[in-house]
């Protein structure tokens, strides 16, 4: 039993997604709030039985743990378990799913089918964090695309069939490429168990293909692989463009799984593929991927200035975020790459929250136009009050989660790259300006567009669906070492390793003989 | 000549002796009243022989000095054929009955055509393989224009016979070449002579009889007949010609390369790489602008060809498996595919174009999600076997050192998405009229259901074919 744990998590909602297809019959009032009471029950239930790995879990551990191995096809294996790093990203999802179900209870258009997109997708998430086989994880990793461009295109507004094209081809280009990379690991080291990739060195000897010299070999060719693959998903400049798109079109519980769970794929792909296992190629690219954060940080906020959709700033508010936890992840320093994960976790409370704002008063107004509204606070004191401080924890506030991890990023990154952690500063003050400004533009003012004299107020439901998102900002803003302590370890044997893999002049001193030859 | 030679044949001559007297049969009776109860009489002999193949014992046996080969892999692709035959089959009974297509000739050329193909992964000689190759052709030429009436019908008939004839002469041409300067006709003569040197009109012959063989499979560059005949003959038809001969060609393809010329893997493993990435990459693109489903089905047919010929071209004995278990999860992919575009209907008519299928989900779920699957699966996303099937071909590209094949594999792969994704776009998103009826008789329902089933349960371990596709492969490459 203890060890099927995982697999019990990882299944729960898919099964709960058959019972829904095979059994659920009719498309009546009855039939729907079935449909939302069992997606909700069991994603209740996965959160508890996650709860439970969590108390057994041995922080002190750097190994996995909850192990679970069987043999499976072609000579891979079916193996699954979590460690510091992947724990509390099973965690995340597990906590944000009931939410997300409860947020979408007045959807009203194919009821049965929405609810199972959103387990059947609950499984593909929770199996990309805890695989611990290569080729198991590229199946849930792509398989996931399914469910979620189904959810934009069925669901989705206006323009749909764009966002849901753009979005499916930008991540699966990128993620073939990574299949490539897979096999050729697996040549080279002969396993695809992940456990044994991270132990395995791969080669780093300078070669040179059509007149160009590699730097860092084998390993700058494999990081390069998974590099398209994760940085896509992250997204990071400039192959950020599908993000917008598909936020602005996607229904908001879409937008919520989206920003809080999918995009954290990339940084846990970084994290448990890129820095420990090709960690010279990681350190050949890291300038690049460092200034690349930096300018996503400056550049996507300046964007987010401009826009005059809600939605679709707030998505790029999420790019620039994202822009500090690659910062921080390459880094690679215990600071950087603490920060890195804790930003992830307390973005996935905070955009999530922002994107299910952004639904209330969507679904009272249709319409997503920061020019529709203004003066909100006069009819509705407590979604302003909300609004207020999810906005805050987006720009950084001290005591919400939100400070914890730019402070830590930009603590990494001070010591690695001082011109780098300059620039991303910048970013936190264009941060306050888009978030602080958009919030003027929509709840402050005097109340005089006609349409919104007769808005009303969050209900229960909608109050309810936003207590715990504050709960967990605000205890991880003041104590995070709830998340430092789990994922402490783990990350000090990553960054030690990966410190201990490099070459004892450095690579920088690699690419000043590559190119003297 | 002795009993175990005959005994080895045993199922070929059931099918053809099959042939003769149920065409005696239906001619001396009631014809085309007989064609429902023999279109099920042949599925289930057909269902009945794999079963007896199947269990057939191990091992090799060469019988009629020579000409004639039963290995496991004959076997494997043996007991493929005859099951994708088979359900093609019995899908196609209700669909031509209504338009009353069903003539009697229907199934006994199917037949014949089968035997044609079991000769075929068979052979162990030129000859052999020619006679076998050209019994299916003939049989196929015609079951093409089988609707008389139909101008589209009898032009695919028409221009797959000529074009056919073509191939089947560069085929008979690079044969007599190989003999000429081989000096012998049988797969192992050819083998101990061609090892080392290799005379270049040898070498000629070679690529010629490749040539014709590419041909039969519809790789590019030979695939020009492809998307016409698949667009111009009863849909019926269209899913026999995309299952069962594809499956026999690509056999024959590995059995020729590796019993008969497994010395020079260098000569005609190039040649196979440049047909595969041709295939690919057209079938990916070509397929985009496509409006009629059968036609885009015949690109994607090109395309499929393309990755199981990777298969092939790398040389190894796990490369001949990825083929074989590329092929076998292609042809079911096409079984449950064609069971849907069979059912594509309006006003009682058959529709073949996919803008029909707009909003076709809200209409019929069940069946568009059965349609989703497949679909996906044919892609090669994976949870579905399709991935694994893609997986398996491009595993053996890199262990064997071609790593560019896999790279081009995976490229054209995403293309190639595009355009199954266009048809789930127009089934789950598209623009809001009135979709295609899809009348489906049981069997069909049951045949789309249970392939799509397939295509999910399949992750578990493929359902074992891995160690028969195993032996077949090792049986083939010593």
């Amino acid at each position: 039993m203890e060890n099927q744990l995982l697999s019990i998590i990882t299944f729960l909602p898919l099964v709960a997604a058959l019972i829904l297809a095979l059994f659920m019959r009719g498309d009546d009032a009855a039939a729907r709030a079935g449909a939302k009471w069992l997606a909700l029950f069991t994603t209740s239930a996965t959160f508890v039985i996650s709860l439970f790995v969590l108390l057994r879990f041995d922080p002190s551990n750097t190994g996995f743990q909850f192990v679970e191995e069987r043999t499976w096809i072609l000579g891979l294996t079916y193996k699954m378990g979590v460690d510091g790093i992947s724990i509390l990203f099973v965690m995340l999802t597990t906590f944000l799913m009931p939410i997300t179900i409860y947020s979408c209870w007045n959807v009203e258009t194919r009821v049965k089918e929405y609810m199972i997109a959103f387990l059947v997708l609950e499984t593909l998430m929770l199996g990309v964090f805890m695989a611990l086989d290569l080729v198991l994880f590229y199946l849930f990793f792509e398989a996931g695309l399914i469910p979620m461009f189904l959810i934009i295109g069925i669901w989705g507004g206006k323009e749909r069939i764009y966002a849901a094209f753009k979005f499916f081809l930008y991540t699966f280009l990128g993620s073939v490429l990574m299949l490539v990379a897979m096999i050729a690991m697996y040549f080279e080291a002969g396993t695809t168990d992940i456990t044994k990739l991270l132990v395995h060195n791969f080669g780093s000897e300078t070669f040179s293909i059509l007149g160009i010299q590699v730097v860092g070999g084998l390993q700058t060719m494999l990081f390069l692989a998974f590099f398209a693959s994760f940085a896509v998903k992250m997204p990071m400049w400039p192959v950020h463009t599908w993000l917008p798109d598909a936020h602005v079109q996607a229904p908001t519980a879409g937008s919520v799984v989206l920003a809080a769970i999918l995009l954290k794929m990339g940084g846990y792909g970084f994290l448990r593929f890129s820095l420990p296992m090709f960690p010279v190629g990681s350190d050949v690219m890291a300038p690049l991927v460092l200034w690349m954060s930096a300018i996503a940080i400056v550049y996507t906020s300046l964007v987010a200035l401009a826009q005059t959709d809600m939605k679709k700033l707030i998505a790029y508010s999420s790019v620039a975020h994202m822009g500090f936890v690659t910062m921080g992840i390459f880094a690679a320093n215990q600071q950087g790459v603490d920060g890195a994960i804790f930003q992830m976790i307390s973005h996935g409370f905070i955009s999530g929250a922002l994107f299910l704002c952004v639904g209330v008063i969507y679904d009272r107004m249709h319409t997503r136009d920061i020019d529709a509204y203004g003066g909100l606070v006069n009819r509705m004191p407590t979604y302003a009050l909300v609004f207020m401080f999810f906005t805050m924890a987006n720009v950084g506030l001290p005591g919400t989660s939100g400070f914890v991890g730019e402070f830590l990023t930009l603590m990494g990154i001070f010591q690695v790259n001082t011109w780098v952690a300059a620039v991303a500063a910048t970013g936190v003050i264009l941060s306050a300006a888009y978030a602080l400004w958009l919030y003027r533009r929509v709840v402050f003012g005097d109340l005089i567009k006609e349409a919104l004299r007769s808005i009303t107020d969050m209900d229960r439901r909608e109050k309810a669906i936003f207590a715990p998102l504050i709960a967990m900002t605000l205890i991880l803003g003041v104590y995070p070492s709830l998340v430092t302590d789990i994922i402490g370890p783990s990350v000090t044997a990553l960054v030690t390793d990966y410190q201990a893999a490099l070459p004892a002049d450095g690579t920088s001193l690699a690419l000043n003989e590559g190119h003297s030859e | 000549m002795t009993s175990a030679d005959f005994q080895t044949l045993l199922p070929e001559i059931v099918l053809a002796g099959y042939a003769m007297a149920a065409l005696m049969l239906a001619v001396y009776t009631t014809k085309d009243k007989l064609a429902a109860t023999l279109v099920w009489a042949t599925a289930g002999l057909f269902v009945a022989l794999a079963l007896y193949i199947g269990a057939g014992g191990a091992g090799q046996r060469l019988v009629f000095s020579g000409l004639f080969v039963d290995d496991p892999f004959a076997r494997f692709a043996k007991v493929t054929i005859l099951l994708s035959a088979a359900a093609v089959l019995v899908m196609s009974q209700d669909y031509m009955t209504r338009r009353e297509l069903l003539r009697f000739e229907y199934p006994i050329l199917v037949t014949l055509s089968v035997v044609g193909m079991m000769v075929m992964v068979s052979s162990a000689d030129l000859i052999t393989l020619y006679m076998g190759l050209e019994l299916q052709s003939l049989a196929l030429y015609v079951i093409a224009s089988i609707r008389r009436d139909s101008a589209k019908s009898s032009e695919a008939g028409l221009k797959y016979f000529v074009l056919g004839a073509l191939s089947s002469g560069l085929l008979l041409y690079g044969a007599s070449l190989v003999y000429g300067y081989a000096g012998t006709t049988q797969f192992v003569g050819i083998l101990s002579t061609v090892r080392d040197s290799v005379p270049l009109g040898l070498l000629f012959g070679l690529v010629f009889m490749l040539a014709g063989l590419a041909f039969k499979v519809s790789a590019a560059p030979f695939h020009m007949w492809t998307p016409d005949v698949y667009e111009g003959s009863p849909t019926p038809v269209t899913a026999f010609f995309a299952t069962a001969p594809k499956v026999a060609a690509m056999a024959l393809i590995a059995r020729l390369v590796q019993d008969a010329f497994g010395g020079i893997p260098g000569q005609w493993g190039q040649v196979l790489a440049a047909l595969a990435v041709a295939s690919m990459f057209l079938g990916a693109v070509a397929a985009i602008g496509q409006r009629d489903i059968k036609r885009l089905m015949a690109y994607s047919s090109i395309a499929h060809m393309g990755y199981a010929l990777i298969g092939l071209c790398v040389g190894t004995a796990y490369g001949v498996q990825a083929t074989m278990i590329y092929m076998a999860i292609y042809v079911t992919m096409n079984v449950g595919t064609f069971a849907f575009i069979l059912s594509m209907e309006r006003d009682g008519r058959p529709v073949s174009d996919i803008a029909g299928l707009n909003q076709f989900a809200k209409k019929e779920p069940l069946k568009a999600l059965a349609m989703l699957v497949l679909l996906f699966s044919l892609a090669g996303v994976p949870p579905m076997v399709g991935f694994f099937g893609k997986f398996y071909v491009l595993k053996a590209a890199v262990d064997a050192g071609w790593v560019w094949l896999a790279v081009a594999g995976a490229v054209a792969s995403v293309i190639g998405a595009f355009y199954y994704l266009r048809l789930v776009y127009f089934m789950y998103f598209g623009a809001e009229q009135e979709p295609v009826d899809s009348r489906m008789a049981p069997v069909q329902w049951g045949m789309l259901v249970a392939v799509a089933a397939i295509m999910l349960l399949g992750i578990v371990n493929l359902f074992g074919i891995e160690a028969p596709a195993a032996l077949a492969a090792e049986a083939l490459v010593r």
